[in-house]
């Protein structure tokens, strides 16, 4: 198949990713730079990644921003998967469609109309904004792309395999935790890995919906942009960079294991 | 009986989810767009709207998405083209998706130092003879790296649905004696018509209301719809007017999504 594509289509492959990856290299490369700008490099240091791990402030934001988005992924993994669970089981055609528009509204909304929209929701509640709004509101945009990503191994699922396991005189609940759960562990986990990514990617929902007292990653970093380049922030991106490609490397073993292999009980 | 009862019992977090977080919210933003920054009942704010000022935003809004949309569309296709060609697709795939998951703070973050004053684009520039050039806070700088950041989006889906072509399809249109153009036109394209939908929906909408961007790469000389949101909810604390403006973006969102959504038919 190689063959087919020529020297121009690879030229053209190669500077796609060139682009893409360049930006990325970029900041890991001035990391290292003595200098203390993003150009001109002067010497090699690691001084700005000793300054991080002093900065005691930044770390804690670190924490915070890893707090919430497991948090918020535990949390919007167990209400998506029963929520996927509920959509699978609606008998009526229209009621599923119904579940699953209202289902897809925060996925296809923007940012900020849900940063917005959450901000006047808290605000009417009386929810004081801070942690455990960003938590809300991180778990409430999660939930709809774990749905998404259990429901399809929910169709796979042969319905004949319930039925065997009713007819063996399985209770509803082993039914659901001894056939349905493992059936769909794949999905499960990989909903909690997206849900994890939208989570420690998300700037704009918490810049609305985030008090004076608490900051995570993003809106941090957007602080610092604002004032200016320092290579802290470079440093910063290069242990992210690496963190992502670690999630990455699981997510893709995740998703080997998804793929069809018959059915049967996984393991 | 008891059937219903668990049925129900299992949904209702995700019922709650559903009630609280996508239809409140949704008709806060209504409420608020009929009050004025006083909190008096008026329709002032829709009157606003329609005034020169702030359709000339609209318009400018729509017209940078629709730049972004389309530029990424005419990359995104070819690369995703080629892509299918290439051995372990699904690799290069995946190498295609990760700097969508690397914070897309640091990666505008990236750029400042890329398109800076002495930044590398600016050497570049020099060592080429054209000479240095202010290029940030440019409509350029702000198309450029938007589509950097949504032009994966716009890959995934396209990628799909030409996976999912079936490939005797292209060798009947060339026994047929189609030359390469028309089978592209007539045959490929067609069939892909949904992927190319979709990666257009993933993206304009979002360009439609980005304000991180405008902020750090134009340096607020674009302003969009998405940063009328933000000021009027963050620092004129004009809730209503900022609500009307998310009335708009909402309805335009629910338009686009009707015409760019599409049913699954069989080939």
């Amino acid at each position: 198949m190689d063959n087919k594509i020529n020297p121009m289509s690879r030229i053209f492959l190669a500077l796609i990713f060139l682009i893409l990856y360049a930006p990325i290299f970029f900041l890991v490369f001035y990391s290292f730079n003595s200098g203390g700008t993003m150009y001109g490099f002067k010497s090699f240091t690691l001084d700005w990644y000793k300054e991080l791990f002093q900065d005691s402030r930044l770390l804690i934001i670190v924490m915070n921003t890893l707090v919430i988005a497991l948090l918020s992924s535990l949390f919007a993994t167990i209400i998506g998967v029963f929520g996927a669970l509920g959509i699978h089981s609606m008998k009526k055609r229209q009621t599923k469609n119904t579940l699953l528009s209202l289902n897809n509204v925060l996925i296809v909304s923007p940012d900020v109309i849900i940063g917005a929209s959450f901000l006047i929701l808290f605000t009417m509640a009386g929810i004081k904004l801070g942690m455990f709004s960003v938590l809300l509101s991180h778990i409430a945009f999660s939930i709809p792309i774990v749905v998404l990503m259990v429901l399809p191994k929910l169709s796979e699922m042969s319905p004949t395999l319930i039925d065997a396991a009713r007819d063996l005189g399985a209770s509803r609940w082993n039914v659901l935790a001894k056939v349905v759960l493992p059936y769909i562990t794949p999905g499960i986990f990989a909903g909690f890995f997206m849900a994890l990514t939208y989570s420690l990617d998300d700037f704009a929902v918490t810049f609305f919906v985030t008090g004076n007292g608490f900051t995570t990653l993003s809106v941090e970093i957007y602080s610092l942009a604002r004032r200016g380049i320092s290579l802290n922030v470079n440093a910063l991106s290069t242990l992210l960079f690496l963190f992502t490609l670690v999630l990455v490397v699981v997510y893709y073993f995740i998703s080997q294991r998804n793929k069809p292999n018959g059915w049967g009980v996984n393991k | 009986m008891n059937n219903k009862i668990t049925q129900n019992l299992y949904l209702l977090p995700y019922a709650l989810w559903i009630v609280l977080f996508v239809i409140a919210p949704l008709l806060l933003v209504l409420y608020y767009s009929f009050f004025d920054i006083e909190g008096h009942f008026s329709l002032m704010n829709y009157m606003n709207f329609f005034t020169p000022v702030y359709m000339k935003m609209a318009f400018s809004s729509f017209w940078y998405a629709f730049l972004i949309t389309f530029i990424s569309l005419i990359f995104a296709y070819p690369t995703a083209y080629l892509l299918t060609k290439t051995r372990h697709k699904q690799l290069w795939l995946l190498l295609i998706i990760v700097p969508s998951w690397i914070n897309l703070l640091l990666k505008a973050y990236a750029f400042l130092g890329i398109f800076g004053t002495k930044g590398i684009a600016n050497s570049f520039l020099e060592a080429i003879g054209v000479g240095s050039k202010q290029i940030l806070f440019t409509d350029f700088s702000f198309i450029f790296v938007s589509v950097y950041i949504f032009i994966p989006f716009m890959i995934l889906p396209i990628f799909n649905s030409l996976n999912e072509m079936n490939p005797s399809l292209l060798d009947a249109a060339n026994d047929l004696g189609a030359s390469k153009w028309t089978t592209f036109r007539r045959v490929i394209f067609p069939l892909t018509i949904n992927g190319v939908k979709s990666g257009c929906q993933v993206v304009f909408i979002p360009a439609l209301s980005l304000f991180m961007l405008t902020r750090l790469i134009a340096g607020n000389r674009v302003i969009t719809l998405g940063t009328a949101i933000e000021q009027h909810f963050l620092v004129t604390r004009d809730w209503g007017m900022g609500s009307t403006i998310a009335v708009f973006l909402i309805i335009i969102m629910f338009l686009i999504m009707s015409v760019t959504g599409n049913r699954k038919r069989g080939v």
